[in-house]
């Protein structure tokens, strides 16, 4: 359905997005991961025709963009960072516009309509478009989208700013419509991704530095089982005691957080689960496990640190399924 | 094209826009007629000719947020991702634009068929200086919708506009202000009110014909790449 050949953008002397290579067929429904200004939404404008591309080959159901650009666009429904909308116009009058624009075929009235259902806005269709709450807005956008029943769809940070209630709502939209269209979504929201795609593109500093299924992709991001123990106790004594338990690869004091105890960065050896052998040992000293847990916070803060790392870094430790080796940033950031 | 043609024609009037164009040119060509006719110099085709000064005020406001505004609420994203090409969307909008204009001219329709019903008048005298101010008016429009899709301030547009506007029209009187021989002839000879004063005199032109089409499609076309441009850088 889309396929990207050797695709970059540069933006005068800066290099947007570099030799970016995927495929998609019909019916998948993709993920684009990466922190802001990753090269993201450029990539999205470029499959979209929205900008042109300095080098490469976009295909959108076999015509290439650049040469084809009005069948490409034609088969495809795109949902920009900032909605496009005309804010002194009616919703109705704006959908109305849109379905004129791209030359829909279908009957006016009954198209539309389903679509206002769809997205949950028939209430508001007589309201202007200005008056409207982001969250309304945003689903205004996602009906001009929908215009003309497009095979694919491009959605950039669909839920970007929406209160917890309306992103459920338009992530169960994005759910439903994904059975039959196929679906691009970006965010910079790891879990964001994981609820809604099965297949992930991570896209860092402009380039594409994994393209994984969703459960591979997170097995990978948090095979971390490093420990963060809290134990009463000598400082000096528990090291020791910690380094000798079986399967324990590395223990570092992280210092005294509160009276009487002292905090302690358990790594273990690959793929071992040690947290009752901790646990036991603890004990048979006599002393006193005040807390116990993964050093993994949240799989957000691994995301947002492999972001932070270079790209070459990363595909390291997505390739050979390993934890990233800077503990101590990640342990600081969850006692925040 | 269509499309947007309606939706910009629509927009003129859910904002204050199309009212003050016309509003400004109803008051002034009600003025000149009543003048004229007055002075009994039932003369329609003179009230035409008079209007230049108010287009070149009006137009400025009729073209500042043809295109600056999509790219400032980033609505050309919608334009340009739908399957039209950009100079269908540029002819949409130079076309509304231009139709509000062309209502501004309506009221001398009124006129001639009440000098028409006293005196007789020749029809031609009137339709060329109407056939001046619509292609002095789509020159114009077309110029500010370029401007326009430069920034995306409908503001800065608006005033470059107008000083160009003023430029453009009255290039003759700056002309002698310049030593430069053949710089000052071309710009006495390109200056708009010298051409569409000619339009006044009873005669048609093809040469002012060809020159404000010229300049009409050569704005267009300026438009369109300044679009396009965008999507390169």
């Amino acid at each position: 359905m889309i396929k990207v050949t050797g695709l970059s953008k540069r933006y005068g002397n800066y290099l947007a997005v570099e030799d970016v290579n995927f495929e998609i067929k019909k019916g998948e429904i993709i993920g684009f991961l990466g922190p802001n200004g990753a090269g993201k939404s450029t990539i999205m404008n470029i499959l979209t025709g929205y900008l042109s591309l300095t080098q490469g080959k976009v295909e959108i159901d076999g015509f290439d963009i650049a040469e084809y650009p009005e069948d490409a666009k034609k088969r495809i429904g795109y949902l920009p960072e900032i909605p496009p909308l005309y804010i002194d116009m009616k919703v109705r009058e704006y959908l109305d516009f849109i379905y004129d624009l791209k030359k829909v075929k279908f009957p006016k009235k009954a198209h539309i309509d389903e679509i206002l259902r769809l997205v949950k806005i028939d209430n508001v269709q007589n309201r202007l478009i200005k008056n409207l709450s982001k969250g309304y807005r945003q689903r205004v956008g996602f009906a001009q989208a929908l215009i003309g029943n497009p095979d694919i769809l491009i959605l950039d940070e669909p839920t970007v700013g929406l209160d917890p209630k309306q992103i459920i709502e338009i992530r169960n939209l994005i759910a439903r419509l994904g059975k039959n269209h196929t679906i691009i979504l970006s965010s910079h929201i790891l879990s964001e991704i994981q609820a809604i795609c099965k297949r992930i593109i991570i896209i860092n500093r402009g380039q594409l530095i994994a393209d994984d299924s969703a459960e591979n992709l997170s097995k990978k991001l948090s095979s971390d089982r490093t420990l963060v123990a809290r134990i009463e106790c000598n400082e000096k004594d528990m090291l020791e005691a910690l380094s000798s338990v079986k399967g324990v690869a590395k223990v570092t004091s992280l210092g005294k957080k509160e009276e009487g105890t002292c905090d302690f960065l358990i790594e273990p050896e690959r793929d071992t689960d040690i947290r009752s052998a901790v646990f036991d040992r603890v004990v048979s000293r006599g002393k006193k496990l005040l807390s116990l847990s993964s050093n993994m916070a949240s799989l957000e803060q691994v995301f947002l640190r492999l972001t932070e790392a270079d790209n070459d870094e990363v595909r390291r430790i997505l390739g050979q399924n390993e934890a990233p080796t800077d503990h101590k940033a990640d342990a600081e950031t969850q006692e925040v | 094209m269509l499309a947007i043609f309606k939706r910009e024609f629509k927009a003129y009037f859910s904002t204050p826009i199309g009212y003050i164009v016309l509003a400004a040119f109803y008051f002034f060509l009600g003025m000149y007629f009543y003048m004229i006719y007055g002075y009994g110099v039932p003369a329609v085709h003179q009230c035409i000719m008079a209007m230049s000064t108010v287009a070149i005020f009006t137009m400025p406001i009729l073209t500042m947020r043809l295109m600056s505004e999509d790219r400032r609420q980033k609505v050309d994203q919608a334009l340009l991702t739908a399957p039209v090409k950009i100079t269908s969307v540029i002819l949409g909008k130079f076309f509304a634009a231009f139709a509000v204009y062309a209502l501004a001219f309506l009221p001398t329709v009124i006129f001639e068929i009440i000098v028409a019903s006293y005196v007789s008048v020749n029809i031609l005298t009137y339709l060329y200086a109407l056939l001046g101010a619509m292609l002095l008016g789509g020159a114009l429009i077309a110029i500010g919708m370029f401007i326009s899709s430069l920034t995306e301030s409908s503001v800065l547009s608006a005033i470059l506009t107008l000083v160009i506007n003023i430029l453009v029209l009255y290039m003759s009187n700056f002309a002698e202000m310049i030593n430069i021989s053949w710089l000052s002839s071309l710009m006495e000879k390109a200056a708009f009110v010298t051409a569409f004063e000619r339009f006044g005199e009873n005669v048609f032109s093809v040469v002012d014909v060809v020159y404000f089409l010229s300049i009409i499609v050569a704005f267009v076309f300026l438009s369109v790449r300044s679009l396009e441009k965008r999507r390169w850088s």
